[in-house]
This record gives C-alpha cells, sequence and structure tokens, in this order.
C-alpha cells in the first residue's frame, strides 16, 4: 500500500535543507506511520535526493511525523541545476513510498 | 476580551491580487500584511538597486498598490509589507507619488537599518559551508532579519515599508500594538509568531499547494480565499477566509502550514522568540492554541547573497514510440561533446513523452553558450523527432547565511507625509 493511500505530505525548504510533513487521513493511523515510517525508511527511500542526515521528530498533539532532510542533492533553490530547485515534489515522492 | 484582526494578502512577489482586494472591500481587517520577499529575492533587488539607484525595491509594488490602497485607505485598514526589498525608502517615495496622484492622503512609513553590508566579517564562516562568507564569490548584499521591535515605532502610519524582516515579525508587530502585548511576554509573542507563520504564506493555508484530485479535493482554485486571524488579547486565535471564497480551511491545511519550513519544532527561531509548536492543537474549527517559546535570541540571522555566476537551462522534446531511448541517446550525445563542462543532463517524463534537460553554472558566458547550442544542434544532428528547443540563462545569486549580535543592527522609522499634512 502506497503511503498516499492513508496520508498527505507538505514540502519546505531552508536553504539546503528539506521538511516534509506527513499527516495521516484518519488519526486512527497514527500509531501505524509512528512504527513504519521510520527515519531510516525515509531516508533510504529519498536517497537520490536526499545526501545528508535525516531526524525524524513525532507531533502527537496534531498526529504528524516532522522528517527534516539534511542536504538535499542538487540543493539550495538558487544554485541547483535541478528542475524543481526547492525540492518540492519531495512531498509526492515521499507519498510514493510502499508501505 | 479584546481580538483584532489581521489578514494575509499575499504570501509571496508574484502572489495573485484579488484575494487582498477582496479581504479589504469586506472582510473588516484592522491590519493587512503582504509578505512578498524571498530569501533570495532582496540579493536580486540589490542587482537591481546597484544598476539604478532608484530601483530595488519590489517590482511588483507599484501594481499591487495602485490596486490595494485606495481601498485600503477607504475601508481604514493599515497596510504592512516588506515590499520594500533592497530599497525600502524609494519604495516609500514611488509609494507616496502613488498615493499623491490619486490625493489619497495617507501616512507612509519606511523602516529601514537591516542593510549590513557594511558590518559583516566576510571571513566569518556561512552557515551552510563552514568556509569563509567571501570565498563564496563577490558578496552583493548582507541584510539583516528585523523584528517587530524594528516595526512598532512605524505602526503609527497607514501603509508600513520595510526591507528584510522575519516574516513572522510583520504580523507580531501590529498584533503587540493593537492588544497591548509587551515584546518581552514571551507566552504572547510566541502566540503571535505562530499566527504571523500561519499567515505569512497566505493562500498556503487555504488550500493552495494541497489539492490532490480525488483524495483531497479543493473547491474552485481559481478563485482561492485567502486567510485572515482573529487574535484575542489571551494569544488564541481562529482563522478564516471570506464566504464565496474558493479553497478551503481546515484542520488538515493549518497542520500543513504549521509545520511548514519548520526545522525543529521545539526551537523555531525568529528575531522576537524561540518557538515551540510541539504542543500546539488545531480544532476542527481551525482554532489555534498553545504555542510556547523561549527569549528571543540575542543575534539576528543575515542573509548574504554573492554572485553566483549563470545558470544555462536547454531542453529538447521526443515523442511517440521508442521516445525515452531517443531522449536518452540525445543526452549521451550532449554529454560526449560536452565532456569537459561540469553539468547536469536529465531525460524527463516518460516513455513515449519525454524530454532532456541539460542544466550548468559557470561564470564564464561563452561555455554556457556552448551548452544552449549544442542542445539546440540536436535538432539536426541529434535523434530523430527531436522539438521544441528552449535554451533559457539566468544570473544566479547564492545565499550564505551568518549571524549579527542584535545591537550592531539599528534599525530606524522615516515617515512620509501626505503634502496637505505636512504643510
Amino acid at each position: 500500500m502506497l503511503l498516499h493511500e492513508m496520508a498527505h505530505c507538505r514540502a519546505g525548504d531552508k536553504g539546503n535543507t528539506a521538511t516534509l510533513s506527513i499527516f495521516p487521513r484518519d488519526d486512527g493511523d497514527y500509531p501505524l506511520l509512528v512504527r513504519e515510517l521510520t527515519a531510516e525508511r525515509v531516508r533510504a527511500h529519498l536517497a537520490d535526493y536526499i545526501a545528508g542526515e535525516v531526524v525524524r521528530y513525532e507531533l502527537p498533539g496534531l498526529s504528524a511525523l516532522h522528517f527534516v532532510c539534511h542536504e538535499i542533492i542538487d540543493g539550495g533553490v538558487t544554485t541547483s541545476l535541478a528542475l524543481d530547485t526547492h525540492g518540492k515534489s519531495l512531498s509526492s515522492r515521499l507519498l510514493a513510498l510502499d508501505l | 476580551m479584546h481580538t483584532t484582526r489581521i489578514g494575509s494578502g499575499a504570501g509571496f512577489s508574484g502572489d495573485r491580487i484579488e484575494p487582498a482586494e477582496d479581504l479589504l472591500r469586506r472582510g473588516t481587517l484592522h491590519d493587512l500584511v503582504l509578505e512578498c520577499l524571498g530569501e533570495r529575492t532582496v540579493a536580486l533587488a540589490q542587482q537591481r538597486r546597484l544598476t539604478d539607484p532608484s530601483l530595488g525595491y519590489e517590482k511588483r509594488l507599484p501594481a499591487r498598490f495602485t490596486r490595494l490602497l485606495p481601498l485600503a485607505l477607504a475601508a481604514g485598514v493599515r497596510v504592512i509589507t516588506n515590499m520594500g526589498a533592497a530599497n525600502p525608502l524609494a519604495a516609500g517615495e514611488v509609494t507616496r507619488s502613488l498615493l499623491d496622484a490619486r490625493g489619497l492622503g495617507g501616512r507612509v512609513a519606511v523602516v529601514t537599518g537591516d542593510d549590513v553590508l557594511d558590518r559583516i566579517d566576510l571571513d566569518a564562516p556561512a552557515w551552510e559551508t563552514g568556509r569563509p562568507l567571501r570565498s563564496h564569490g563577490e558578496i552583493v548584499s548582507a541584510n539583516a532579519y528585523l523584528g517587530a521591535d524594528a516595526l512598532l515605532p512605524a505602526l503609527d502610519a497607514d501603509v508600513v515599508i520595510t526591507g528584510r524582516v522575519a516574516d513572522p515579525s510583520l504580523f507580531v508587530a501590529p498584533l503587540a500594538q493593537r492588544l497591548g502585548w509587551d515584546l518581552a511576554d514571551v507566552p504572547r509573542i510566541a502566540a503571535g509568531t505562530l499566527v504571523g507563520h500561519l499567515l505569512e504564506c497566505a493562500g498556503q493555508l487555504t488550500g493552495g499547494y494541497f489539492a490532490d484530485p480525488g483524495y483531497q479535493d479543493v473547491p474552485d482554485l481559481a478563485n482561492l480565499g485567502f486567510p485572515y486571524a482573529d487574535v484575542s488579547s489571551d494569544g488564541t486565535a481562529a482563522f478564516g477566509k471570506l464566504p464565496g471564497t474558493g479553497g478551503v480551511l481546515s484542520r488538515a491545511t493549518v497542520r500543513e502550514q504549521l509545520l511548514y519550513e519548520i526545522t525543529d519544532p521545539a526551537a523555531y527561531r525568529t528575531p522576537d522568540v524561540v518557538l515551540d509548536v510541539r504542543n500546539v492543537t488545531v480544532t476542527e474549527d481551525v482554532r489555534v492554541a498553545g504555542a510556547r517559546g523561549l527569549t528571543r535570541p540575542d543575534s539576528l540571522k543575515v542573509s548574504v547573497g554573492y554572485r553566483a555566476g549563470s545558470k544555462v537551462e536547454a531542453e529538447i522534446s521526443y515523442v511517440g514510440p521508442n521516445a525515452a531511448r531517443r531522449g536518452a541517446l540525445a543526452a549521451e550525445i550532449v554529454m560526449r561533446r560536452l565532456a569537459d563542462v561540469p553539468l547536469r543532463a536529465e531525460v524527463l517524463g516518460g516513455a513515449t513523452d519525454c524530454r532532456l534537460r541539460v542544466a550548468a553554472i559557470s561564470h564564464d558566458a561563452s561555455l554556457l553558450e556552448r551548452v544552449g547550442d549544442e542542445v539546440e544542434s540536436l535538432y539536426t544532428n541529434g535523434p530523430a523527432g527531436g522539438g521544441g528547443v528552449r535554451v533559457h540563462v539566468t544570473e544566479v545569486i547564492g545565499i550564505a547565511s551568518t549571524s549579527l549580535r542584535r545591537e550592531t543592527v539599528r534599525p530606524a522609522v522615516t515617515f512620509l507625509e501626505a503634502p496637505d499634512a505636512a504643510a
């Protein structure tokens, strides 16, 4: 099952760092996401796009997982050679993860 | 309990203007904030100022203000914006002229002091790379992120124009003034900063950047309404958008924007506070509470712009049977002929409709030209059926970050009065 079936995601960027926030459509799925969607798994899934560390924050009050991804490959907005210089599309790439 | 209503009329330089007009006509706002200055926008604006000292403010300021200020002054809504970019005083003069030409009166205030190019240490390491700032390239700008304290003395005006200010501070200052908050009142400034953070991207709170057809359907995005907040003196806030506008404002959209670009939920640093959003709650009727904070940092973040050369992007399309292999062949040809050039070549799209994209960045204009020429020459020298070549070259300003101790930065306010008021 794709992550997209049960969650939505927003990508943000600060310089060379991407933030990816994941929210289950149904709060009842939050424990499953906490269990399955580890920082290691996200890092492995996005290995072509993220060079550095991935840090996961749990926000149970919001039923949210927040991933801070360091060193976007080819990132940095202004000096990036990528088509999506911001890394906005990383949210959709993450939702393609097969849980 | 006392409340005030603050609206968000622009979330970036290219934002739509109609939603702000609608808020001014029907929103019964006290303040409208227009956030139009991205991280690198100020460096690009600095470039324009270097070529013409009367420029360097946000390019769309005249267009935006021509439509918005008559409505704002008629409705008694104060407008606060960072459209001053690299030249807030010139932005103030242009705004003054625009108001005077229409006999609208009004008082314009300009906040300066964010330009700190004359006092940063260029041998200090950049946060991003650890290398000295000066090693990145020719430095063209350095702007400190000012806080709400810099705006407070400017609020006795109808239009407040700034350069680089932390985005949430554009909201915190008017909230603190209207609700009687002391800037040292950490819990309330934390609450105000959260409101500013949620509103600063305008339509991203109300259903923009959210729709996913069949999964998250958002009605009438062509008529997206921008948000406002009713903020109470205790710091709690209820968010809304105008009836009849498109978009959606829900717990889901607010949660997404709450964490947007936050790199540490326990410590989101602004010039006003260190915000902790870990205990924030959002109800189904989009009431937001639970912001916490720590005392504001002693230093201010500074964005330093440097010349990073120019970027070329060149593309060509292949469609139909075997398109992906023809695209790959085209990439192979370009990479062989440009083996001495550091570049990125990728074939985007699907098996029967794809586009080769080649990008390179350099200070050497002739090299950038070669990249464009090589892609263009694929028309007659490359695989079958190549079409739609586009070559685009843009100057690149890189951004590096550093910090300055707060007392080194000295904000100031200049008021520009209407001719009859000054007489």
